[in-house]
Formats: structure tokens, sequence, C-alpha cells
């Protein structure tokens, strides 16, 4: 009996399914498992080891050596300042000093409503936009100080229930390192990349 | 200064909409796959080859002689290494949501030339957009039948699977990249013996390319080898993607092809430095790479060559600017901190040393250095980079340890008395002080960290005793 909804099921099922080997969709499934619960719990982890047949110690082995599978109860919001060397240059320190003292969360920490983490993270590949911020993982470029308390102030009122990456650029945005195009409608619904197929993609109400 | 674009050419014809599948057939795209489906193996094996395309991940390496070392037996794999996380580096993520379409054609150019009939997109987690909008242009191939079973209608299958990876610079690394798609953790493999063209995924034979060099195929068809050969300077044919950031007033990525100077990257593409401040130093090809200073070196060609004659490389055409207002321990300190963070763990002188040479930096910068600490710091690089040349010594399974010493051998060639400053006056004379995250959880101020410090410089010998020399 698995632990999973129907629905993450059939997913789970149609992710194997695209590799040659059930071992390969560890990480995609490790997704789905934080997708259930919010973040990857030690029963995510086994039954992620059950779909794919290794142990559970050995799934714990790959889930620790990667960043972005959090095994600590994590924030509906996982807001990430990159401190790298092109945002450092450019304030990153300060833009994750503002969001730290704003929130009231210390990076690698989350509030106790569970509402806001915090993360300083390197480079998220916005180097031309720097300094960047990630809201689940969806980008916003040159932010300032300001733009980053004013993020943490709308996360916590608005509380949208999809992050999408043009309205946040809009609203707190800056320089971009290229220009974006068209804006879309899509973005995440949890502290974990938004990507189709692992159902975790949200469209905006009302688009 | 751009005579010629070539992968970004579309993108800027049609700002709005050059990721559609529509736009992209409009503008010649996949006509090359289509006909790259009637050639054999030799045929498009000898026109990468002669069209001197090099790999534009970093290693710079031809890829059609890459092609050629790919080992008879099959199933063999193809994977795309859209893992781009040098710091400094955002040229793949332009060319994932604003060009996808042609790095797909490039995936099917490749799968033919190289009878593949599964490849994979290893994407960064830290991408998701990226991803979706790969996702969504692979959807659309598949509707066409240009990918899936009989391709353009012929028996050629060809399977494409996108996968994320988990926030992990060195699956970058090829061996690593593969290990990760495998489900395991993203260790680098020893080569010897596992080469990927020979022992890759599954250990079967395996092509790893990054995304702008096989974005460059369909043109390469198109052009063919000779006319896309000719955009070039010498042997560095074909364009390549500069990401350029820091502190100057034009950041962005530009497609140029080799030749110019320094100079005219940054003062004339990139619109020169912020608020008209002096340049103090900038990082040619990535965090990995030892620093320029204008003294020396910018006049000097942008070429393969020129780079790595003056001991640097081009990397992943990251330009990271810094002006004068920039100190340079905290600027090293930063890039140490990312390798000692990456660091996968497997070796000794790359998890030790880089951690340690984090912590000596910090320490320096945050006015707490010692007269010493310098030699200390060049002696901990020494043991991951034996006698700090480049390109480096190896001590370690891939060449992450190695890159961590970059901006050491910058401090100890351009800014010693920068570094001795920090120790002489307590503080950053710069005023910059790190009050940056760190990543290490260690109390640089432990006395048992400091006891461990003066153990290694006795053993090393005939270095003066620092301050914290035991009693």
């Amino acid at each position: 009996m698995s632990i999973w909804s129907e629905e993450t099921q059939v997913r789970a099922k149609e992710i194997i399914s695209r590799y040659p080997e059930k071992r390969s969709a560890v990480m995609p499934l490790l997704y789905l498992a934080m997708a259930e619960d919010g973040y990857l719990t030690d029963e995510g982890m086994e039954e992620v080891a059950l779909w794919v047949g290794i142990t559970p110690a050995q799934v714990r082995s790959v889930a620790s050596f990667y960043t972005m599978y959090k095994r600590e109860k994590t924030g509906r919001y996982l807001v990430s300042c990159c401190t790298s060397i092109s945002c450092m240059l450019l304030g990153g320190d300060d833009i994750l000093h503002a969001v730290e003292d704003e929130s009231g969360v210390p990076h690698g920490e989350t509030d106790d409503e569970g509402l806001l983490s915090v993360e300083h993270v390197e480079c998220i590949g916005a180097c031309g936009g720097a300094p960047a911020v990630q809201v689940n993982y969806e980008l916003i470029e040159g932010v300032t100080s300001e733009k980053a308390r004013d993020l943490v102030n709308w996360l916590r009122s608005a509380r949208p229930e999809v992050v999408n990456t043009d309205e946040m650029q809009e609203l707190f945005g800056g320089v971009r390192s290229f220009d974006w195009a068209v804006s879309e409608v899509d973005g995440a619904i949890g502290p974990y990349p938004a990507f189709q197929p692992l159902g975790t993609v949200g469209t905006e109400v009302g688009e | 200064m751009s005579a010629a674009l070539i992968v970004t050419r579309r993108m800027i014809d049609h700002p709005a909409d050059s990721h559609r599948i529509d736009v992209y057939e409009d503008t010649g795209g996949y006509v090359q796959a289509r006909r790259a489906v009637g050639m054999t193996r030799d045929e498009l094996v000898d026109t990468v080859k002669a069209s001197g395309l090099l790999g534009r991940g970093g290693a710079a390496f031809s890829a059609g002689l890459k092609w050629s070392f790919l080992a008879p037996a099959r199933p063999a794999y193809l994977v795309i290494n859209a893992d781009e996380s040098e710091p400094g580096t955002f040229k793949d993520r332009q060319l994932l949501e604003r060009d996808p379409h042609q790095m797909v054609e490039g995936i099917i150019i490749t799968a033919i030339a190289n009878e593949v009939h599964h490849a994979f997109i290893y994407i960064r987690g830290e991408y998701p957009k990226s991803a979706r909008r790969v996702q969504a242009a692979v959807d659309e191939a598949y509707a066409c039948g240009y990918l899936g079973s009989g391709i353009f209608g012929s028996d050629h299958d060809l399977e494409v699977t996108i996968h994320l990876g988990g926030g992990a610079y060195i699956c970058g690394e090829e061996t690593a990249l593969i290990n990760s798609l495998e489900g395991k953790r993203g260790e680098p493999r020893l080569k010897p013996p596992y080469f990927p063209a020979a022992k890759g995924l599954y250990m079967l034979p395996t092509i790893v390319n990054n995304v702008e060099t096989v974005s460059n195929l369909p043109h390469i068809l198109d052009m063919g080898a000779e006319e896309y050969g000719k955009v070039a300077h010498e042997t560095d044919t074909g364009t390549f993607l500069f990401s350029v950031s820091g502190h100057v007033n034009g950041p962005g990525n530009y497609e140029l092809a080799h030749g110019i100077t320094w100079r005219e990257l940054i003062y004339e593409v990139a619109g020169g430095i912020r608020d008209d401040r002096k340049l103090k130093a900038w990082i040619p090809g990535g965090a990995s790479a030892p620093w320029f200073v204008p003294a020396q070196h910018l006049d000097l060609e942008i070429t393969k060559e020129a780079t790595e004659g003056a001991g640097s490389m081009l990397g992943s055409g990251a330009v990271i600017v810094m002006d004068e207002t920039t100190c340079t321990v905290r600027a090293a300190e930063r890039l140490v901190r990312f390798f000692a963070h990456e660091s996968c763990g497997q070796c000794t002188p790359c998890r030790e040393g880089t951690t340690w040479m984090e912590m000596i930096l910090r320490r320096i910068e945050e006015g707490q250095g010692r007269e010493v600490d310098l030699d200390l710091l060049l002696d901990v690089s020494d043991g991951i980079s034996i006698g700090l040349a480049w390109p480096p010594k190896m001590t370690t399974i891939c060449p992450l340890g190695p890159s961590a010493v970059s901006p050491v051998i910058a401090l100890r060639d351009y800014f010693r008395d920068e570094v001795m400053e920090h120790v002489r006056l307590g503080r950053c004379p710069l005023g910059t002080a790190a009050r940056g995250a760190s990543n290490s959880e260690t109390d640089i101020d432990r006395p048992e960290v400091l006891a461990v410090e003066t153990r290694r410089e006795r053993g090393s010998g005939g270095r003066p005793p620092g301050e914290g020399s035991p009693a």
C-alpha cells in the first residue's frame, strides 16, 4: 500500500517509465515526495525506496547530497537569496540581511507559522541581473533591499497560491540578465521546482 | 562588434515568441534535422569535425572528435548538460528559455550522427522555468513527429527525457552528471576508466554535450562546415556566448567571435565600468579561472590560445568584472566558499583544503588574520594543486578542488599588499568586511582550530611560526 495519493502514484509510474532503469527516477520521485508532504520526510524517502527498488538508506544518501531536497520542515514560501560572487559584488549580502531583518527569520530557518523559509544560496545563474532572489525557485532579478522587504511583506499578506516569476519580477525586480520575452501564468505551488511531470505547476487564478 | 549572430539571431529578430515551434519553423527550423536523417554517421561527424566546433561547456574540446570517440557498443546515450552553475554563467538559461527548439534540433542531429535513440536533458533544479520551456518545446516536437518513433518518417526512433537536478554544481562535471542521472550521489568518476564515450550512463557509450554546443549544430549544417569555420578567429571557430556580470554598465550575454580585446569587451561591448570607476580585476572564464588585471591583460586578445598563454582560461564564457571598490580578499573568500560548499567530498585535498581556505580567508577579511596567513593559504592550496601551476596538477578526481585555488593565486600575484593591509590594520581597508552568510559552521575563533593550523605549519617545515604557535 502506497502512502501516496492516487494521482502521485500515476505520476510516479509515468516518471519511472521514462528511464531505462528505474533507479534513475530517484531524483524526480524525491520531488514528488516533497510535494506530497511539503518537505522530504523519512516516510517519503522510504516510499521512494520501495518504488525504485533500493534501500531507504540509499535513498537518504542521494537526498542528502543535493541542497534542494529539504529534509526539514520548510515554509510554504522558500526565499533563496544569492550571495555568490556576482550578486555579492552588487549587494547580495544586503538583500539577504534585508530579508532576514524584515521577516525575522535567519537564513537556514523557518518561521513559527511555517510560512517563510529563508536561505542563502550559491549562484543561481542570474548574474546579469544581480542581485537575484528566488521564491520557490521562481526568479526575481535586480532586487534592491527595499524591494526585498516589500517582497517579504507581500508574501505574508497576499499569500499567493501560485508563485509567479513574471508577477514578482514586475513588483520587486529591476535589471534582468536578458529579455524574458512573453510572460507566463504558470508558477510554483510549494518549496520545490514547478515542473509539469512532477505535477508541481500551478496556474494563476483568473487567467 | 557582433558581425555574425548565430545562436541568438532568432531571439533578437523575434523578441516575443522565438521559443514557439511555428516561429522556429518559419525561420528555417528543423530543416537541417530533416536533412540529417538522410545523412550517414561519417558525413555528420566529418562535417562537425571540419567546422572546428569546440565544446561550449568549459573544456573547449573538439565536439566532432568527442563524437568520433564513441565506442561501438549499443545502446548509446546522449546527455545534454544543462546543469549550468559555474558562478557568473547564465548563457544556457537564455538559450533554453528563448530558443529551446534550436537545442532540440541539435539533439536530433547529434542523435542521428551517433546512432542514439534516447537523449536526456539534465537541467539544473534552480531553472524550473527553463525546464518548463524545454518541456513545451519537446512536447511540440513529439506532436509533429520530430521526436518519438520514426522521426521525420524515417526508421530512426528518438526519445527525450528531461531530468531536473537537485542543486549540486558538481553535477556539471560529466561523470558526476551521469551518476546523478543513474539516481546516485553526484560524485565524479575516475577517468580512466570511466570516459563517458566508452563507459558512461549505465556503463554504456554516452555523449555529454553542452546546450550551446548542440545549439550550434543546425547552423553548421545550414552554413556548411567551411562557411561556419570562417566565422572565426584562427582556430576558435564560430561564435561564443560571453556572460558579462559584476561592475559593468551593461551586464548580459553577448554573442561574439573571438579576437577582440578584453578592453573592447569590457569598455565597449559591456558599456564600461559603473560610475566611471577604475577597473581592478576580472575573471575571464567563470569562477574556476585565474583572474586577469588591467596592467597586464587589458589589451590581450580574447582567444583560447592567448588566454591560456596568460595562465587562465575562457572556460564557460563568464566574465566577472570587479571595480576599484572591490575587496579582493572578500571576493576570493566568496569564490572559495562556493567550491567548499560544492565539493562532493570524495577527495581529501578538495574536501578539507577548500574548507580550510574558506576559513583562513574569512579570518583575514574579518580582521583576525596573521602575518603567516597568506603563506598558510598558499600551502593549503599547494596541497590541492601541486605547484600552483596552470593548468593545475591534479590531486583529485575532478577539477573542482584545483579551481578553488585560482582566486588565491590572484591574491598572491596581484593583491599581496591588500592582503597584508588587512592583517596590519586588523580590518578590511576597503570598509566592506564580509558580513555575508557563511556555509561553514566552524567558528574561526575556536582555539582547537588554531592548534590544528599550527600543527600543519610545523609539519610543512621551514616556515616561520605564526602568532598562534603553541607555547
